[in-house]
């Protein structure tokens, strides 16, 4: 059994009541206070800090995304609790590096930060996965992978999640990729039939005692009663 | 008994006084007036069409009207397949296998753009109509299609049902490609049949 923690929203000590701004600037309106904080906090890992109506935007290295994000997650003045998006851009200049993005929000204060990581693209294109500090983030970085082809260091389980197993295309969401794919349509709709509909996991992954553990408690003693599954 | 036929085909009779009971019809009619007039679909919703069916299976629209009081959520004890929805390439052996466990006779209909063409998913995860991957009898135009559109499309489903031959069996007979057939044609010259259409290597739409 695991206990919960209830966060109230602006909760935190010292909050201004929360007030809809009447009019938001494009450019430099009133940051985020966290935004200087991860400056002082991280030095040289951060590079920029842009407010773009009314949201704030703070580019780090793709490295010490982790380290940042923890600290923005643990540490009592930021208490980022929650992981909004976890998803990258590739822009339509092939000059521009891909960037990954992360939107979290603190729900104690009310606040909320986008963290920007551009990667370069001459390298292999990797970023540390946050899943040891969000649990949210499996999914999500598995959809970026899934998308972009982004490796997630340290990622419990990065395989595809919307596109099939064998989808062997590439990564749809990069600009090189062309619309209807890379093979022809006669090749992907093969391809799609001679997948097993059943088969969601392989053996490897899943043992039969694990699918087992992973039924419901009224289905398990059904079977350990003898009854048939109908499979 | 209430049995009326068009007078395409003419050889139904029906005689109260002298015949007791017995009348006398062709046994193809017979056949086909029960099979056109209790179909029970099978719904295979994916998309927004699956909206327009489930209105046109509702009370405004009332497909028990035409002899499908019950949807039948298990292909295996389902006569028509209605695929509402765009299929994707994931979906295709989903879609396949339901096809298979349903009995003979079956029949399909693709319902909507996106069952029948692809429609606006010219892309690289959705098949590019299902008449790909099983075979399909009526196909019901529209994005979505309206009630009426379906019941239309099921109605053409009846009168060709009501034409079928208990004799014609190849209709019935389910086919796998066979290499060593002079149907079969070969994925290489698929592809370049379908070049100026389909093929994605050659050519995309907006050119990027």
């Amino acid at each position: 059994m695991t206990a919960f923690e209830i966060i109230h929203a602006g909760t935190a000590p010292n909050l201004p009541a929360p007030v809809t701004p009447k009019k938001v600037p494009h450019h430099g309106g009133e940051a985020n206070p966290s935004g200087e904080a991860l400056k002082a906090q991280f030095g040289a890992a951060v590079s920029r800090v842009d407010v773009v109506w009314g949201e704030t935007s703070v580019t780090i290295d793709a490295t010490r995304a982790l380290d940042i994000v923890r600290w923005l997650h643990d540490d009592p003045s930021q208490s980022y609790e929650y992981l909004v998006d976890v998803t990258a851009v590739e822009f339509r200049d092939r000059e521009l590096p891909l960037q990954m993005i992360w939107h979290l929000r603190s729900i104690k204060y009310r606040r909320f930060l986008r963290l920007k990581a551009p990667l370069p693209k001459g390298k292999p294109l990797s970023v540390p996965s946050i899943c040891p500090v969000y649990k949210s983030a499996d999914w999500l970085e598995r959809e970026c992978y899934d998308m972009f082809g982004i490796k997630f260091e340290g990622h419990p389980d990065l395989r595809r999640i919307l596109l099939w197993e064998q989808f062997a295309e590439g990564f749809p969401l990069r600009k090189d990729f062309p619309l209807r794919g890379r093979f022809s349509r006669a090749e992907q709709l093969r391809q799609a039939l001679s997948a097993n509909p059943e088969a969601r996991y392989s053996m490897e992954e899943l043992t039969v005692a694990d699918a087992f553990e992973e039924l419901p408690l009224d289905m398990r003693a059904r079977i350990r009663g003898g009854e048939s599954t109908g499979e | 008994m209430g049995l009326t036929a068009s007078p395409q085909s003419n050889l139904v009779s029906l005689d109260p006084a002298n015949s007791d009971g017995w009348i006398t019809t062709r046994l193809d009619f017979l056949v086909n007036w029960g099979r056109a007039n209790s179909l029970w679909p099978m719904p295979f919703g994916t998309a927004c069409c699956a909206i327009e069916f489930m209105a046109a299976a509702a009370s405004k629209f009332d497909l028990a009207r035409f002899g499908m009081e019950r949807m039948g959520f298990s292909p295996r004890q389902a006569d028509v397949l209605i695929c509402a929805g765009r299929v994707p390439f994931k979906l295709a052996p989903v879609l396949r296998r339901i096809w298979q466990q349903m009995p003979q006779p079956k029949w399909a209909i693709s319902m909507g753009a996106c069952a029948s063409t692809g429609g606006m998913f010219d892309t690289y995860a959705v098949v590019q109509g299902i008449d790909t991957i099983i075979p399909i009898d009526v196909y019901v135009p529209g994005c979505p299609p309206r009630p009426e559109a379906l019941i239309y499309g099921i109605m053409m489903l009846q009168k060709k049902i009501m034409k079928e031959r208990m004799g014609d069996t190849a209709s019935r007979i389910e086919m796998e490609p066979d290499p060593k057939s002079q149907l079969y044609i070969p994925p290489m010259m698929i592809d370049k049949l379908s070049e100026p259409f389909g093929n994605s290597v050659n050519q995309t739409r907006s050119g990027l």
